[in-house]
């Protein structure tokens, strides 16, 4: 037991490489094996979460459970792993999350193996970026997580469809989703990495705090530049990659496409976890490394923001097929994340900052649910229908009136619905933003609008309207969602349903931390 | 007292989840629970306003709670609940109406009734064909999501409960969206209906434009104030100084522009103009929905908001006037369009918009106590014309089914003559319609309209006035031609001539709610009203009043606004008996002008302006010209660059001159050199001695021209 609480952090972001291994020693051909070892073995990881959440002390400052062990002594970088209120909430969000896509993908039967592999690879790489201390363990796990979704989304991602990249020049989708995908955000690292050295080689070291305090006393001139412009330079770097990873406007087409390429529980991830690594890129490091560039180019971070908001909820209700219209739901609901962390950069200190920095954490764990939630719900009738079409539907409320109440369940509360979790967060960030940002803060208003819009569309094109003949009888009878995914979707409706009523045991962990982190 | 208040949404909402949950199978025991949870919840109701009622002063000893809900910084968010005098009355209003909608349900929803023989979710029942004596004949059916139905009233009562009990604006607003969920499940309750559908998303995307102004004076007003409960809200220190604070948007001050964004969710909510469309085709719905949303909660949920900001509203005349003016406005826009609908429903829908206005207008002139009083008597009175005109759309389809008459079943044109047929129906409706029309002194519509046109003289609001008293002789007169044309004459359809009186479970409600309709201005009588006055305390006013910091002064007696009053309730009934008796089809009706009847085209104008538009933005605009042509093509751009780049470095760089030129070209060059050389080396003598021969004299030459010749 000591030992297990000494060492919480390392277990629970190692462990599912552990029963990736374990995976892999099994027979291939035992399909129940490999599928319930891996889900058995990835609710470790959350059990240790939730263990810890219960350990954690949220008014203490600073990281707690912290591990330190040598790693790269060249280079000064060692592996460091902490907990605050912040990367805590991100960590049961994929720990729980986890599982869930593990489960949701009982569905698969095309190498099973491989695919499990990568799936508990990837949560390590997700888990390690939230966990990180260091800068160079930050950016290695950040890089990590890269391939095993650009291989589930290549090999596992839905086999019909093209794209039209020019005149005359098609690709499969799934292979064009997934080099976009990976491509992008290589792209965006870039910068980090050179910004991260930038870093390491001027202190001779890559430990967060010792960075954060050293980089914000600095003066005079680095390189031969101004302290100014260097830093101007590198804030921009970091920007860029954590804007394409969250994905802000106008860096957000990758994802669209990888969202509707990806296998259902590599959407579920991607939506649920893999964008909020960006926002918490500018949570933990932009914001403390860069307050003053921060607050200076606030103004442009809400209007990347805003765009997102509007733009995303207007592509949003453009779309034909259910998947990217989920997918676009995605870039205007991360768009309030944004729009709070602009609004905090601003006036950090505040109290408006502190409510807007509780509200965009809070829609990115909500968004993590509803988004995983939305998602699984566009698998299960794709998976029976095998198209995604909204034309193709309509009707089908008498056919699977189970699902169809789970899925207006889960579109309120992508909506935000009042009384369900994504109200809270939202509110919360407009009204941490609207005295800081007025302006931007009103023109997202109509974005919200348009939420409303996008999500009563989905409704209206999948479930009402007049009975489908197509899928009421014979070979295309479409069955109802079935005993497996109610269980999927079951611990993600309950904690929209507990969030949006009492969020305050939430609330009041991501409300200490920020009060600490930005005093 | 405050456990109570705590409790009091909770049934509903237990109810909705078992049902949904558990028992959606059985429909007796489905309806059992909720009709169960709404009788706790309005005896809980009865309790606490009966305990207001009787404390005393209890405008200064409220009943109210809070608990922490949300952390923000150092401190944070309450909600609670919060019953004051309007609380009560509207908490009393709410929970009659309430009740007697889930008890008229299960009638209205056929129960008891067989299985239809093609029914099926989704669409309304279409009637069952049973055998009896040997003859088959054709009876209605039982709605098939009968339990369903059920769960979502629920649900609704929850969130008018909610709204209602709540201390603060962000719970109220929580009641309030969850309301406007419900009427969005219920409008769309027969999703098979394309109709129905579109209705549905209509009333939910036009409340919500109102709702997303509403949510930012919520945050505006909780940024000013640091709070969102009523009691910090409207300390006068707090007011004194959202009062005194400017900002740049018309000139208004911070109060005003609160106001004006916390207003513009009532337009939404409670269908004024401009956002009055949804609610016509909300009559989509199941009947007792209509009443549910038209009556008891959702719309008077919009006024019931705007009358509690009044504090604040009231600080700023600029938004004061433009809430008089909207209010005036849509009391006699909406009257005018009523008064050519034929569809027995619609009628009543354009009357709840313009009853709503008169409140909205009473507000707008400061009438804080009239508008109340008129918000709990149009309750009762419009919730039972609501029910009432349900009662004779069942009593019609009763006869449509019975003789295989296919004829619309809400065209009153189609009926007449239904007051021998459906006396309980008749004569309740002739209560609710007299109240409606404001009928002197026996009708509790008479008082609160009274009120409302007495405050708006007495103010000097001439305009209002006027406008009002214009939009109350037409809803006399439209009032009078639905009554006429549906009850009295002779029956113009088979259906109506087979029509027969509903079951008890829906003539209840109808007698309870007359008896609300006729007999609850009774309390609010001014005391300088000629003869009554003063022989029954003006108990409203008194009551209602004393929840506003500073008690309202009653108004000056006048005979201007009373006269006004009785003339034109009197003169619209009469005219529109007068004009409407001997009408038997819509040829010989003279109202039945194409503008009035397509209300003023707002519909055809706004999906021109705004809903096409917004098509365009969406699909053409964002997401092909945005995303896919402009980003994409520049990332396809780039990736074609590059591609270029590569092909450019392969075939001009790497394989010219990497490959070729230095790769290929020093090992052909080698080779060439090699076999240029080979020849010279084929072994023969007489080719060596030429070589050398030849290389002897170019040497000599060489060394005689270049180092001899110096």
């Amino acid at each position: 037991m000591e030992f297990i609480r000494s060492h919480i952090l390392t277990l629970i972001l190692f462990f599912p490489v552990l029963a990736a291994v374990v995976v892999l020693l099994l027979p291939k051909n035992n399909l129940k094996a490999i599928r319930w070892t891996a889900l058995g073995m990835s609710l470790v990881p959350f059990a240790l979460t939730v263990y810890l959440w219960t350990q954690f002390q949220s008014g203490q400052a600073g990281f707690q459970f912290e591990e330190q062990y040598a790693w790269y002594a060249a280079l000064n970088s060692t592996l460091h792993v902490g907990v605050d209120g912040l990367s805590l909430t991100m960590v049961l969000l994929t720990t729980l999350l986890t599982p869930v896509a593990l489960l949701a993908s009982f569905s698969i039967t095309d190498r099973v193996k491989a695919y499990m592999f990568l799936f508990l690879f990837l949560e390590t790489g997700m888990l390690g970026v939230f966990l990180a201390l260091d800068l160079l363990i930050f950016f290695v796990f950040w890089e990590i997580g890269l391939v095993p979704m650009y291989f589930l989304i290549n090999q596992w991602g839905s086999e019909k469809g093209e794209r039209e990249l020019w005149k005359g020049v098609k690709i499969q989708a799934r292979n064009y989703a997934s080099l976009k995908f990976i491509i992008f955000t290589m792209a965006g690292s870039l910068g980090l990495l050179l910004a991260i050295q930038l870093l390491g080689v001027l202190f001779k070291t890559y430990d967060l705090a010792a960075l954060t305090a050293q980089w914000n006393s600095l003066e005079g001139t680095v390189l031969g530049l101004p302290v100014a412009t260097v830093k101007t330079v590198s804030f921009w770097a970091f920007v860029v990659a954590f804007a394409i990873k969250v994905p802000v406007w106008p860096f957000h087409t990758w994802l669209p496409d990888a969202h509707t390429e990806a296998p259902t529980a590599g959407s579920m991830i991607l939506a649920g976890v893999l964008l909020k690594l960006g926002a918490y890129g500018f949570l933990r490091l932009v914001l403390p490394l860069y307050p003053a560039e921060s607050a200076k180019y606030a103004g442009a971070l809400a209007f990347l923001a805003v765009m997102a908001i509007v733009f995303g909820a207007f592509a949003a209700y453009g779309q034909k097929d259910f998947k990217r219209l989920v997918a676009y739901s995605s870039v205007n609901h991360m768009g309030f994340v944004l729009l709070g962390i602009a609004a905090a950069a601003k006036a950090s200190g505040t109290l408006d900052a502190n409510i807007a920095l509780n509200g965009a954490v809070l829609q990115m764990f909500n968004h993590g649910l509803s988004a995983a939630g939305m998602f699984f719900l566009v698998g299960v009738l794709y998976e029976r229908t095998h198209t995604r079409n909204l034309d193709d539907f309509g009707g089908l409320f008498p056919l699977v009136p189970v699902y169809g109440g789970i899925l207006i369940f889960t579109s309120m509360a992508s909506l935000g619905l009042p009384g369900l979790n994504g109200f809270v967060s939202e509110f919360l960030v407009v009204r941490g933003s609207w005295p800081i940002l007025t302006v931007y803060t009103a023109i997202a208003m109509i974005g919200l609008l348009f939420t409303g819009a996008y999500i009563l569309k989905g409704i209206k094109s999948v479930l009402h309207g007049p009975l489908n003949e197509h899928w009421a009888t014979g070979e295309h009878k479409l069955t109802e969602i079935n005993l497996r995914e109610i269980i999927v979707m079951a611990p993600l409706m309950v904690l929209i349903l507990v969030i949006g009523i009492y969020p305050a045991w939430i609330l009041d962990v991501i409300n200490k931390a920020m009060m600490m982190l930005f005093h | 007292m405050t456990w109570i208040i705590w409790l009091l949404p909770l049934p509903p909402l237990l109810a909705f989840f078992v049902i949904i949950l558990f028992t959606n199978k059985n429909k007796a025991l489905s309806h059992g629970i909720a009709v169960g949870a709404a009788g706790l919840s309005w005896l809980g109701s009865m309790v606490v306003f009966i305990t207001a009622i009787g404390t005393e002063e209890f405008g200064k000893h409220i009943f109210e709670s809070a608990i922490n809900w949300l952390p923000t910084g150092n401190t944070w968010l309450q909600i609670g609940v919060r019953i004051d005098p309007l609380g009560a009355v509207t908490l009393f209003f709410a929970a009659w109406t309430i009740f007697m909608i889930f008890i008229y349900s299960i009638g209205y929803q056929n129960f008891g009734q067989p299985k239809g023989d093609h029914d099926r979710p989704g669409l309304p029942p279409h009637g069952a064909t049973v055998e009896e004596h040997g003859k088959k004949h054709t009876v209605p059916s039982i709605e098939p999501m009968y339990s369903r139905f059920f769960a979502f009233l629920g649900l609704f009562a929850f969130g008018m409960y909610v709204l209602v009990v709540s201390n603060n604006l962000l719970t109220m607003f929580v009641g309030w969206e969850i309301m406007g969920l419900c009427s969005y499940l219920l409008i769309g309750f027969w999703y098979g209906k394309p109709s129905a559908r579109n209705a549905a998303v209509k009333a939910f995307m036009t409340t919500r434009i109102g709702d997303v102004f509403m949510l930012l004076g919520i945050a505006f007003l909780y940024s000013a104030t640091g709070s969102l409960t009523f009691t910090d809200i409207f300390k006068p220190e707090v007011l004194e100084a959202l009062a005194a604070a400017k900002t740049p948007i018309l000139g208004l001050s911070a109060a005003g522009l609160i106001g004006l964004l916390l207003f513009i969710g009532t337009v939404g909510k409670s269908a004024q103009w401009p956002l009055h469309v949804w609610l016509p085709d909300a009559m989509e719905g199941p009947t007792p929905v209509s009443a549910m949303i038209h009556a008891a909660t959702m719309v008077s949920a919009g006024v019931y908001a705007a009358i509690r900001m009044f504090p604040l509203i009231s600080l700023d005349p600029a938004t004061m006037s433009i809430v008089a003016f909207i209010g005036a406005f849509t009391a006699l826009f909406a009257a005018t369009i009523a008064v050519a609908q034929n569809d027995i429903k619609r009628v009543l829908a354009y009357s709840t918009i313009s009853q709503l206005g008169f409140m909205i207008a009473a507000l707008g002139v400061g009438a804080y106590v009239a508008a109340a009083f008129h918000l709990v008597t149009h309750a009762f009175f419009k919730a039972l014309l609501f029910l009432g005109s349900g009662s004779v759309i069942h009593g019609m389809e009763h006869g449509a089914l019975h003789t295989g008459d296919h004829a619309d079943v809400q065209d009153m044109f189609n009926m007449g003559g239904l007051r021998k047929k459906m006396p309980i129906t008749f004569w309740t409706f002739l209560i609710g319609g007299f109240a409606l029309s404001g009928f002197p002194v026996l009708t509790a519509g008479f008082w609160s309209k009274d009120e409302i046109l007495a405050d708006a003289f007495g103010h000097g609001h001439m305009a209002v006035f006027v406008t009002l008293a214009v939009a109350a002789f037409f809803t006399a007169f439209y009032t009078m031609r639905q009554i006429t044309l549906t009850f009295f004459g002779e029956p113009r359809t088979k259906a109506a001539e087979h029509a027969s009186e509903t079951p008890w479970t829906m003539t209840l409600p109808l007698v309870i709610l007359a008896v609300f309709a006729a007999g609850f201005g009774w309390v609010g009588i001014p005391e300088h009203f000629p003869a009554l006055g003063g022989i029954v305390p003006n108990w409203f006013h008194e009551f209602v009043g004393s929840t506003l910091a500073e008690h309202p002064e009653a108004v000056e007696f006048s005979w201007i606004p009373l006269a006004t009053s009785l003339f034109v309730a009197l003169g619209g009934l009469g005219l529109g008996w007068l004009v409407y008796r001997n009408v038997k089809s819509p040829k010989q009706d003279f109202l039945q002008i194409p503008v009035l009847k397509n209300k003023w085209y707002f519909d055809e104008a706004y999906n021109f302006l705004f809903v096409k538009p917004a098509y365009w933005i969406a699909e053409k605009f964002t997401s092909l010209f945005m995303d896919r042509w402009l980003i994409d093509g520049i990332l396809h751009g780039a990736a074609r660059f590059s591609l270029f780049l590569g092909h450019f470095f392969r075939n001009y760089i790497d394989k010219p001159v990497v490959n070729e030129l230095i790769g290929d070209g020093t090992g052909n060059l080698v080779k060439a050199s090699g076999s240029g050389l080979r020849k010279i080396q084929a072994g023969r003598i007489q080719y060596y001695m030429v070589v050398s021969m030849v290389v002897l004299v170019i040497f000599a030459v060489l060394y005689y021209f270049l180092i001899g010749g110096m």
